[in-house]
């Protein structure tokens, strides 16, 4: 039986670069800044792959919804190793329950055993949009993973949560989202770069999908966050101790 | 209107995050359910029913709710949802793993993270690692919102004596299976509910040296934390991580030691009401946002500091 992984794909600001503000205050200024692959997806790009290479499933399936410059992200998943990519393409900034049913409709025509996605993007920082492609499917999920093991047709899941480590185990097929600690991800080798522009990427448009992608949410500013006071070096332990004693009054 | 709050509890008491998220309901309005959903949760659901402010407390206490899976959850709340105008439930691990479930289920988009209400409609939620914040509105009929509880108070857990209502738990998904917890024992006070805390960076080194951060937690009556590179690291268990992708705490007192201060780091804890860096590199982040920085080699400086402590 070959098994095929699906992996959800979000395009984002790099982590490295403080986000702006507009003047506006329509949103973030996102002009020329760096843009890259969610950290969280690339955690699961990354599983994906392993699984692939342990011989476990066959075929990896990168997709992504967004303008025509998620080509770049999906080319980057292409050269990390996945087989081929799906990129639908829409200008507009959907919310995680429009982008969960996109994806549904992409896993109706792909049927994949396993879907893998982030646990959250680091832009909106919704961490929803798994929990809820789950639920669209009626399939089981296993949010924020890490440690991952197929065991006979089910998907033992290891999930980091407030209190500790949580072991699950979900029937398959399954959507689960990776945290940071699922695994190292590798980089794309040079040769493995050239190879990914000739790697099968079909574009589909939103529109032809014919689905309900609505926002139900309205952003109606987008504000800098109050800035803290600078503070004081202190040049001894004692200054310090006696600063938080009888200043700040908080020992 | 009518809020539906999901509590966290540990079957014997509630989580603090629970007393938080009431607070957010009483500042959207109108009456205000608890649910307690779990097996054998009785005990919890009578520690609810004293929680200042609330109308009922429901309770669902079934095999299916053993572990609390996401999918059980989601059933049950979507069972329960049409009857109120808002569900909310703190922003924790527990919330942000069946809330969004549910809200598809119910065809409504969730408000994630929720850091100050304006109106019944409309909220402020932090992005981009808390680096903006953006005024959200939401046309759903039903709104489903998880809550960042360091911004918002907590609820009085007494002089309530709210009736309590049993509800049906739905069946079994039967997609998942509870297999177990492990969680780091500690007699140290939590790290969400902490009035100090005492983090640790890459720059401990080890695990082995997170007992002098301990020892100072100990003089201080503080929670111990660490930076993802010292999770990472292995120096510590997961859930000491303070960050964009562990957890968001606000102490009276913050101490970052050998710890850098990365923008993911910085998301986590700069609401913090006194912040100190101890750091030997001037040059590092965490001094952006302390209040106050000591330059110094942390193997000098922690045992000096639980030495003044002890004085």
């Amino acid at each position: 039986m070959s098994m095929k992984v699906l992996v959800g794909i979000k395009r984002v600001l790099d982590p490295q670069v403080k986000a702006r503000v507009k003047a506006d205050k329509s949103g973030i200024d996102l002009t020329n800044a760096k843009m890259t692959m969610n950290p969280f997806c690339e955690n699961a790009v990354e599983e994906a792959i392993r699984l692939r290479e342990s011989g476990a499933i066959e075929e990896v399936v990168a997709l992504s919804i967004g303008a025509a410059k998620s080509e770049e992200t999906l080319r980057n998943a292409l050269a990390l190793g996945a087989d081929r990519a799906i990129l639908v393409l829409t200008e507009e900034v959907l919310e995680p329950l429009a982008l969960a049913k996109v994806i549904k409709a992409i896993v109706e025509k792909e049927n994949p055993d396993l879907v893998l996605v982030g646990k959250q993007a680091i832009d909106d920082e919704c961490n929803q949009t798994g929990q809820m492609l789950s639920a669209l499917l009626d399939w089981p999920q296993a949010t924020f993973a890490s440690k991952l093991e197929l065991v006979d047709g089910t998907a033992q899941v290891t999930r980091e949560v407030d209190a500790g480590i949580e072991v699950i185990n979900v029937n398959m097929p399954a959507v689960i989202s990776a945290d940071l600690r699922l695994n190292e991800p590798r980089y794309a080798s040079l040769p493995n770069v050239m190879k990914a522009k000739r790697k099968p990427l079909d574009k589909i448009e939103l529109a032809d999908l014919g689905l309900d992608t609505a926002n139900r949410l309205t952003t109606l500013e987008v504000m800098e966050p109050p800035a803290r006071a600078a503070g004081i070096i202190v040049e001894t332990v004692g200054e310090l101790v006696d600063k938080l004693r009888n200043e700040a009054k908080v020992i | 209107m009518s809020i539906l709050v999901i509590a966290e509890h540990d079957n014997a008491n509630l989580v603090a995050a629970t007393l938080h998220t009431v607070t957010a309901a009483q500042q959207i309005g109108g009456e205000i359910d608890l649910l307690i959903a779990g097996h054998g949760c009785e005990a919890a659901t009578q520690v609810a029913s004293q929680i200042m402010g609330i109308n009922r407390v429901l309770v669902a206490n079934d095999a299916s709710l053993e572990g609390l899976l996401a999918e059980n959850m989601a059933n049950l709340v979507v069972s329960l949802a049409q009857d109120y105008t808002h569900v909310l439930c703190a922003a924790t691990t527990f919330g942000k793993n069946f809330m969004p479930r549910a809200a598809a289920l119910l065809d409504v988009s969730q408000i994630s993270e929720i850091s100050e209400v304006i109106s019944a409609d409309t909220f402020v939620r932090p992005v981009y690692a808390g680096n903006a914040l953006a005024k959200i509105q939401s046309s759903d009929s039903i709104k489903l919102i998880t809550v960042r509880i360091t911004k918002f108070e907590a609820a009085a857990e007494s002089g309530g004596s709210a009736p309590i209502e049993t509800v049906s738990a739905s069946p079994d998904s039967g997609l998942s299976r509870f297999i177990g917890l492990s969680s780091s024992k500690t007699e140290r006070v939590e790290l969400t509910s902490a009035a100090i805390v005492i983090s640790g960076g890459r720059g401990m080194q080890n695990g082995e040296n997170f007992q002098m951060l301990e020892s100072v937690a100990d003089k201080l009556g503080a929670a111990v934390g660490a930076s993802r590179a010292a999770v990472d690291a292995g120096f510590v268990p997961n859930d000491y991580q303070v960050g964009q992708t562990g957890k968001v705490i606000a102490p009276d007192l913050y101490i970052a030691v050998g710890l850098s201060g990365a923008i993911q780091h910085l998301a986590g804890m700069k609401d913090s009401k006194t912040i100190v860096a101890i750091n030997k590199d001037s040059e590092a982040p965490i001094f952006q946002v302390a209040d106050y920085g000591l330059v110094a080699d942390l193997f000098e400086a922690v045992p000096a500091l639980d030495e003044a402590l002890s004085d």
